[in-house]
């Protein structure tokens, strides 16, 4: 990673208010533990500006028979840089009509897969915007909690909840440092088949996992203007995502509570 | 001691066998020896199904059931027993040439379910009806079950109620 000034480095919210999409509690964090100085910091730097974060698949689709397995472990890198206001809600958008939860006006019981959180730094009074959805814990602490084992991680890192178990207790939104999960609370009708969602369970995003098994691009990736995200996996070190982690600074939100996200984020 | 419990268990055994021997026969009996009461499951639109139908009936929740659990956790997504997949193949059509939700008596897995009176939550979550794609290619193509009264049911032709427990109860049902 290169070397960033502190005022640089964007803390996320750790309470975001979703009710106007503004922060209230912004508080500076870094990616402290993984910050390591390289030494021609200007070299590093002068790659940044030209380097196109393509939205890339790298990987085939899987059988459909073969289950799957921890060899990969899927992940995003999302480029804070890259994206405007309209941009992140393009991306909202994209995940809404992919999954068919929707905004019924209702701020404070709707579901949110995917939100836009405004930040503004402090010093500089610079504001920006980045889409923020399930950071795909390595060690989630939505599984941790879960009382009915409703809550799980994937073999390939993916984390969703089996709504067949899950009893609604909401457990895990509390956990979720995120705040990434949403309770359903109004009947639902008319869900896309690939995306069963109903009253009294707990969702969030799947990483579009049924996308993601026929070797496709979640859907936000595809929306996102200027390769801003790119999906890919993480254990590959030849993917385009390993690549790219490999070459430019990236952060984890919240790396001091060392969950390992498999989102990661640049420019923020 | 143990003669009489293995006795016991045979004799159970055998009314067991007759009981559903019985049941299956008043199922699959001629649609013409039908009672109006008897459910009509539409028949589907797809080619054969994953299972004898007869094995289908008694045991479709428990391959559902362990298909969710591949499909869910392992990411295994053949068709076969696939809930999706079942939808497409079974789906019924309403007089405007659309497929019908769960909430249209005529779906095919209300047809029997509202007989036997046993709720299912599939469809809490689950959508019960093909998506857009199929609904799309299966307007161009046209449902080649469909009669001019839009459903096909085991019933006689042009027969498009599906006679319900509830209704037979109510005494509404001829
Ligand atoms: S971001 Fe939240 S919901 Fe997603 S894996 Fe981490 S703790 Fe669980
Ligand atoms: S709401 Fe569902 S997934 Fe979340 S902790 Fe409770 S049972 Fe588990």
């Amino acid at each position: 990673m290169i070397s960033l000034k502190p005022d640089q480095i964007q803390p996320v919210a750790q309470n975001t208010n979703t009710n106007d999409g503004k922060i209230r509690d912004a508080k500076t964090r870094e990616d402290s533990s993984r910050r390591e100085f390289l030494k021609g910091s200007a070299a590093a730097l002068a790659l940044a500006p030209g380097m196109t974060l393509f939205a890339y698949g790298e990987a085939g689709a899987k059988p459909a028979a073969q289950a799957v397995t921890n060899k990969s472990r899927w992940g995003l890198l999302i480029d804070a840089a890259k994206f405007s206001d309209a941009d992140v809600d393009a991306c909202v958008k994209a995940c809404q009509d992919e999954n068919g939860w929707r905004d019924n006006g209702r701020p404070l019981t709707d579901a949110q897969w995917i939100r836009r959180v405004n930040l503004k730094n402090k010093k500089t009074e610079e504001k920006f915007s980045l889409p923020m959805m399930c950071q795909h814990c390595a060690e989630p602490p939505c599984v941790d909690v879960c009382p009915t084992g409703a809550s799980f991680k994937r073999k390939d890192g993916i984390v969703l909840v089996d709504k067949h178990i899950c009893i609604g207790c909401r457990y895990c939104m509390m956990a979720c440092p995120y705040k990434a999960r949403s309770f359903v609370h109004e009947h639902v009708e008319d869900q896309k088949e690939h995306a069963p969602r109903g009253i009294g369970t707990v969702e969030s995003c799947t990483m579009c996992v049924h996308l993601v098994d026929e070797g496709k691009q979640p859907a936000c990736v595809k929306a996102a203007p200027r390769g801003g995200m790119v999906f890919g996996d993480l254990n590959d070190k030849s993917s385009k995502l390993a690549q790219l982690i490999k070459s430019v600074a990236t952060q984890q939100v919240r790396a001091d509570l060392n969950l390992d996200p498999g989102v990661r984020y640049r420019n923020i | 001691m143990k003669i009489v419990l293995i006795m016991q268990r045979l004799i159970l055994t055998l009314l067991g066998v007759s009981f559903v021997g019985v049941s299956l026969l008043a199922f699959t009996g001629q649609a013409s020896a039908q009672p109006a009461w008897m459910p009509k499951p539409p028949k589907a639109i797809g080619g054969q199904c994953d299972l004898d139908p007869k094995i289908m009936r008694k045991t479709h929740m428990n391959l559902l059931d362990h298909k969710r659990d591949q499909t869910m956790h392992d990411g295994i997504r053949t068709k076969k027993f696939s809930l999706k997949n079942c939808i497409a193949c079974h789906a019924v059509k309403d007089e405007s040439n659309k497929f019908v939700t769960i909430k249209d008596e005529r779906h095919f897995c209300r047809s029997c379910h509202d007989y036997v009176a046993v709720r299912m939550d599939c469809f809490d979550c689950h959508a019960s009806r093909p998506g857009d794609a199929m609904n799309k290619a299966a307007k161009a193509a046209g449902n080649p079950h469909d009669k001019s009264a839009g459903v096909s049911s085991m019933g006689k032709a042009g027969d498009t109620t599906v006679v319900t427990l509830r209704k037979f109860i109510a005494g509404e049902a001829k």
